[in-house]
Order: C-alpha cells, then structure tokens, then sequence
C-alpha cells in the first residue's frame, strides 16, 4: 500500500487525514485512486507534492511503490 | 546557541528567552518577537497543522539562511502547532547579536519567512465551525522584501 497524506482544505475532500492506495501507481493512477472532487484539485500547480518527505517538482512523472508515502501540499497559509 | 523546535503545546515565551539570552555571553543585543493567536471578531479557536518531514526542516534551513545573513551570535526559533486559543503564544522567536541591526533585522526576516512560507496551514474556528484560512497577499509582498 502507498500513504497519502493530506494537508490543509485537501483533507477536507478527502474526508480524512490520510488514505491508503494500492501500489505501485503513477500520476494517472494517483488520481484514479482519489475521491473525484480531490483528483481534479491535484491538477492546479498551486498544490504540490512530496514523496518520502521531499518535495516532488514534476507531479506528472509521479511513479510510486509499496510503503511510499505521498503528501499533498497546498497552498501554505503562513505561522 | 541555535533553538528551533515546533511545541504542540502551550508555551510561555518568557521562560525561553531568558535561558536563550544567557546562552549568548557577551551579546551586544537580544531582539524578541513573540506572536499570540488574535482576538479577532467570533474567533474561538485557532489550528495550526504541518507536515513533519518538511516543516521543521524547513525551519531549519530558514535558520541557516538567516545565520548566513545576518551576524548572529545565536537563534530562537519556536513555533506552535495544534489547537490555540486567543491569547496564546503561537510564535517566539529570539535573536542574539553583538550589534542591534544584526538581531532586530534577522527577527524580521524569519518572521516574514514563517508567515508566508513555512509549512503550516491554518484554520480558525468562528460558531463553532471551521474556515481554513488562504494565504495573503501581504505576507507575499513581505516577503518580497528580503529578495534582493
């Protein structure tokens, strides 16, 4: 299974903190694997993406595996 | 003497800067900025959420920004995560120099970083729901400051 961890409003679609996809997947698969409402969120380049804890610049070459976690970032909105 | 933690608990500022002030012997100035969670109109609560593998490290690559930056002799750098109330302390953070424009400046310059780019994404509490809040365009244009 693959983590993904959501962050801030994205949560919220989600309907949870964190959800559990079947690996491996890439970025199609990602958003196949995701509430619609949080799939078409993942296309607006404001929010980003981390694999493993590391920011990830090109969310379209996405490619994980089993016991990876994916986070996803939107906007911050400061401290 | 370098002190970067995120607490998820409640914090008294007062009890970090005295011990950080006298971890910095022979400092010329200590400059302290502490912020609190505002009573702003129906606000009952504030929730300040972060990523563990970005934000703290995050923190920490501010403080080394700010090191190389400025001529400190030591950084305070506390932030709260969770859930706060009006009134709390969210944010501390303390800087030590042998001259005030070193300390007063790096303060201002991590404090325009954390509030427009460290990960934290906050929601506040108004009638007992929750309304996340966006990010603002002056925190943008404060931070603009610093890119020279």
């Amino acid at each position: 299974m693959i983590t993904v961890v959501l962050l801030g409003k994205l949560a919220d679609l989600a309907g949870a903190p964190s959800l559990a996809v079947s690996a491996p997947l890439d970025w199609a698969g990602l958003k196949a694997a995701l509430p619609e409402a949080l799939a078409e969120a993942l296309d607006d380049p404001r929010n980003r993406i981390a694999l493993n804890g590391v920011l990830f610049a090109d969310k379209a070459s996405l490619e994980a595996g089993a016991g990876d976690e994916i986070a996803l970032l939107p906007p911050v909105s400061g401290g | 003497m370098r002190d970067i933690r995120l607490l998820d608990r409640m914090f008294i500022p007062g009890t970090l800067i005295g011990p950080f002030t006298q971890a910095n012997p022979g400092l010329g100035g200590v400059c302290t900025f502490v912020g609190e969670v505002r009573f702003d109109d129906g606000v009952e609560a504030l929730e300040l959420t972060h990523y563990e593998p970005l934000t703290l490290p995050g923190m920490h690559a501010l403080a080394d920004r700010a090191f190389e930056r400025f001529d400190l002799m030591g950084l305070l750098m506390v932030h709260r995560v969770g859930e706060m109330r009006p009134g709390e302390p969210i944010v501390c953070v303390s800087a030590a120099a042998l001259h005030r424009r070193d300390a007063i400046d790096a303060v201002d310059f991590c404090m325009d970083h954390l509030k427009s780019a460290a990960w934290f994404w906050k929601r506040e509490k108004r009638g007992g729901e929750w309304h996340w809040i966006e990010p603002r365009e002056q925190d943008h244009s404060d931070l603009a400051r610093w890119q020279a």
